[in-house]
C-alpha cells in the first residue's frame, strides 16, 4: 500500500524567460482529495502536466504512485481530465471511452461493460452514440470524466472539472468525487470554484508564482476559527486578556474585536472571562474562515486583478 | 514499441480521417477526375477506331493518355499526402486533444508511428484506387496495357510516403498553416528541381543539372515520379526527349530510391525524436 500517491520535490519549469513553476514540492496521500489553488498563471496546469509527463521539468524529481514522475507505469494507474475538454470530435462518447480504454490495454467484454457503466454514471448513455461535435461543453466535460476513469485509476487529476457544468452537473461531479474517495482513489483537483473545493477536498495547497506557499487541512485547520466580539470597554487590559485565548487579528470597530481561536470549544471560556472582568458583552459570534478568505489572505493584495 | 497501442492510435487516426472534410474533398476530386478521365479515354478510343493512325502513333497516343492519367492521380495523391496529416500532431497539440492521448501509458513514439501508419494507409488506398481507375480505363476502354506497372506504382507510393512523412515530421515543430506551407514548398522545390535538372540535361548546362540534382537530394519526392514515368514509357516515347513531367531527358539514378527510403527513415526518426521532446 502506497502512503503517498504523489511525492514531488523541487519541480521547476521555465518556458523561455517565463518561469512557470519555481519549486513545486508537495505530497498527496492515498485516498485523499487534494485541492490545488492559485490565481491564473500561478503554474497549476503546468504542475499537473509535469506530473503527467506532458511537460518535462527542468529540475526536481518525485514519484507518482510509487513510480518515477512521467513513467508509463505511473500513467497506467492515473486518470486525467484536462482543463479544456477537447477530443476527436468525430468520435462518439462510447468510441472515445473505448479508444482510451484500449490505450490502457483494455479489451473485449470487460471494456464494453465498463464503458456502459461509466456512461450511465456520467449521465451520457442516451447521447453515447452521437458524435462529440454536437455535445455541449458540459456534456464534453462528462464524456472527458468517463475517459479519465476508464482504467479504474488509483489517482485522478481533474483540471477545472466543473467549469462548464450547470448546478446539476456539478452535483454529479461532486458525487463522483465522493465515490472515488470512498473507494480509496486519490484526487488531485485544480479548480477556481472555491466552494466546490471546500465541499469536496480534504486538503488544499495554495500556489503563488509557481510555488506552494501554504497548505491547509480543511475542516480541521486549528487556526481557521474566528470569533467576533462586540463588548464595552475593549481597553488594552481587556485586549491583553483576550489574547490569552487566541490571536487578535482585527478591530472592525471601537467596540469590536476579531479573535482567531483554536475552535468553538473556547467560546464559553471567553464569555465567562469577559463577564468576570465586568465587560458588557453584547455579541459573541464564532465562524469558520471560508476558503475564499484564506485564498485572499494567502495570495495577498498583489495577486488581485488590476 | 508497444504494438497494440500503436495500432490503436493508427485505428483512431483512420477513424478520424475518414470523417474529415479534406478526405471527402479529395475523394470528390478523385471521383471527378476519374469520371473525366474515363470520358476522355472513351472518346480517344473511339477516335482511334474511327480514324486509325499508324500502330506507332496509336501506341504513343495511348502511352501519353495513360501517363497523363497516372500523373494526375499521383499529383492529387501528393496533395492529399501533404495536406491530410498536416495538422496530425500540431493541430492536436494546439487544441489540447494531445494531452489526453499522451497522458495515457503510451510512448510518444507510438503516437507518431500510429499516426504515420494511419494516415499512410489512407493515402496509399486513395492512390491505389485512383491508379486502378486510370489503368482500368486505359486497359478496358482504350485497350492499352500499361508497361512496368509493378515497378512504377511502388515508386509513386514511395513519393507519397516521402511527402506524408515530411508533413508528419513538420507537425512536431510547426503550426498547422506553417507546416502546410513548408510541405507544399518542399514538394514545389522538388518539382522545380526536376525541371531544372531536365533542362540542364537537354541543354547541356551542367550547372543547371547540378542544381536540379542537389534539390532532389534535399527533396527526393519528385524524382520518384520521374523514375516511375521513365519505366512507364516504351523506348520510342522516351526517345522523344522533351522536357516535361514525362520526359526521359534526365532519369534519376536507381540509387535515388535508396536515398528516398533513407530520407523517409530519417524524417520519421526526426519526427519521433522531436515529438518526444515537445512540451504539450
Amino acid at each position: 500500500m502506497i502512503e503517498r500517491v504523489i511525492d514531488a520535490r523541487g519541480l521547476r519549469k521555465s518556458f523561455g524567460e517565463t518561469l512557470a513553476v519555481d519549486d513545486l514540492s508537495l505530497t498527496v496521500g492515498a485516498g485523499e482529495v487534494f485541492g490545488f489553488l492559485g490565481p491564473n498563471g500561478a503554474g497549476k496546469t503546468t504542475s499537473i502536466k509535469m506530473l503527467l509527463a506532458l511537460v518535462t521539468p527542468d529540475e526536481g524529481e518525485g514519484e507518482v504512485l510509487g513510480a518515477p514522475i512521467g513513467s508509463r507505469e505511473a500513467r497506467a494507474r492515473v486518470g486525467f481530465l484536462p482543463e479544456h475538454c477537447r477530443f476527436h470530435d468525430s468520435l462518439t462518447a462510447r468510441e472515445l471511452v473505448r479508444f482510451h480504454g484500449r490505450l490502457h490495454g483494455l479489451r473485449g467484454e470487460a471494456l464494453e461493460t465498463r464503458i456502459d457503466r461509466l456512461l450511465v454514471r456520467v449521465d451520457l448513455l442516451d447521447a453515447a452514440d452521437r458524435p462529440l461535435r454536437g455535445y455541449s461543453k458540459g456534456m464534453l466535460q462528462r464524456a472527458g470524466l468517463a475517459q479519465a476513469l476508464v482504467n479504474d485509476p488509483r489517482l485522478v487529476f481533474l483540471d477545472e472539472p466543473t467549469s462548464g457544468l450547470d448546478p446539476l452537473g456539478r452535483l454529479l461531479v461532486r458525487d463522483i468525487l465522493g465515490e472515488l474517495r470512498s473507494n480509496g482513489v486519490s484526487v488531485f483537483l485544480n479548480s477556481h470554484l472555491l466552494g466546490e473545493v471546500e465541499a469536496t477536498c480534504d486538503r488544499v495547497a495554495f500556489v503563488k508564482q509557481g510555488r506552494v506557499v501554504h497548505q491547509l487541512t480543511l475542516g480541521a485547520a486549528p487556526s481557521s476559527f474566528e470569533v467576533e466580539i462586540r463588548a464595552v470597554p475593549l481597553d488594552p487590559p481587556v485586549l491583553e486578556g483576550l489574547a490569552r485565548f487566541g490571536t487578535i487579528v482585527g478591530r472592525p470597530g471601537e467596540d469590536r474585536v476579531l479573535l482567531r481561536v483554536a475552535g468553538d470549544a473556547v467560546l464559553p471560556d471567553v464569555s465567562r472571562w469577559l463577564v468576570g472582568q465586568n465587560v458588557q458583552l453584547f455579541e459573541l459570534r464564532g465562524r469558520r474562515k471560508s476558503l475564499e478568505e484564506w485564498f485572499v489572505d494567502v495570495m495577498g493584495d498583489d495577486q488581485r486583478p488590476g | 514499441m508497444n504494438m497494440p497501442a500503436l495500432l490503436t492510435i493508427a485505428h483512431l487516426t483512420l477513424h478520424d480521417a475518414r470523417r474529415r472534410k479534406i478526405l471527402s474533398a479529395a475523394a470528390a476530386c478523385g471521383a471527378v477526375f476519374l469520371a473525366v478521365f474515363w470520358t476522355v479515354s472513351f472518346f480517344v478510343a473511339r477516335d482511334l477506331e474511327q480514324n486509325p493512325p499508324s500502330f506507332l502513333q496509336r501506341q504513343i497516343n495511348l502511352v501519353i493518355l495513360s501517363l497523363f492519367g497516372l500523373y494526375a492521380a499521383n499529383f492529387l495523391s501528393v496533395l492529399l499526402a501533404s495536406l491530410l496529416p498536416v495538422d496530425a500532431l500540431s493541430g492536436e497539440i494546439d487544441s489540447g486533444v494531445m494531452q489526453t492521448l499522451a497522458s495515457k501509458p503510451v510512448r510518444r513514439a507510438d503516437i507518431v508511428l500510429g499516426k504515420w501508419l494511419g494516415f499512410g494507409t489512407v493515402i496509399v488506398l486513395y492512390f491505389l484506387a485512383l491508379a486502378a481507375g486510370v489503368l482500368g480505363a486505359t486497359r478496358w476502354i482504350a485497350g492499352y496495357q500499361q508497361l512496368n506497372v509493378w515497378i512504377a506504382i511502388p515508386l509513386m507510393l514511395l513519393e507519397l510516403v516521402v511527402m506524408h512523412t515530411i508533413s508528419i515530421a513538420g507537425g512536431t515543430r510547426l503550426g498547422t498553416v506553417t507546416n502546410g506551407i513548408m510541405t507544399i514548398g518542399v514538394y514545389g522545390a522538388a518539382w522545380i528541381g526536376g525541371w531544372v535538372e531536365q533542362l540542364g540535361t537537354i541543354g547541356g548546362i551542367q550547372s543547371a543539372r547540378a542544381i536540379g540534382v542537389t534539390v532532389s537530394l534535399f527533396s527526393p519526392a519528385d524524382s520518384m515520379w520521374r523514375l516511375a514515368a521513365y519505366y512507364l514509357q516504351p523506348d520510342i516515347v522516351r526517345s522523344l526527349g522533351n522536357a516535361g513531367p514525362f520526359a526521359g531527358g534526365s532519369v534519376p539514378s536507381a540509387l535515388m530510391v535508396w536515398w528516398a527510403l533513407g530520407f523517409t527513415a530519417a524524417a520519421l526518426a526526426f519526427a519521433v525524436y522531436s515529438f518526444g521532446r515537445r512540451q504539450l
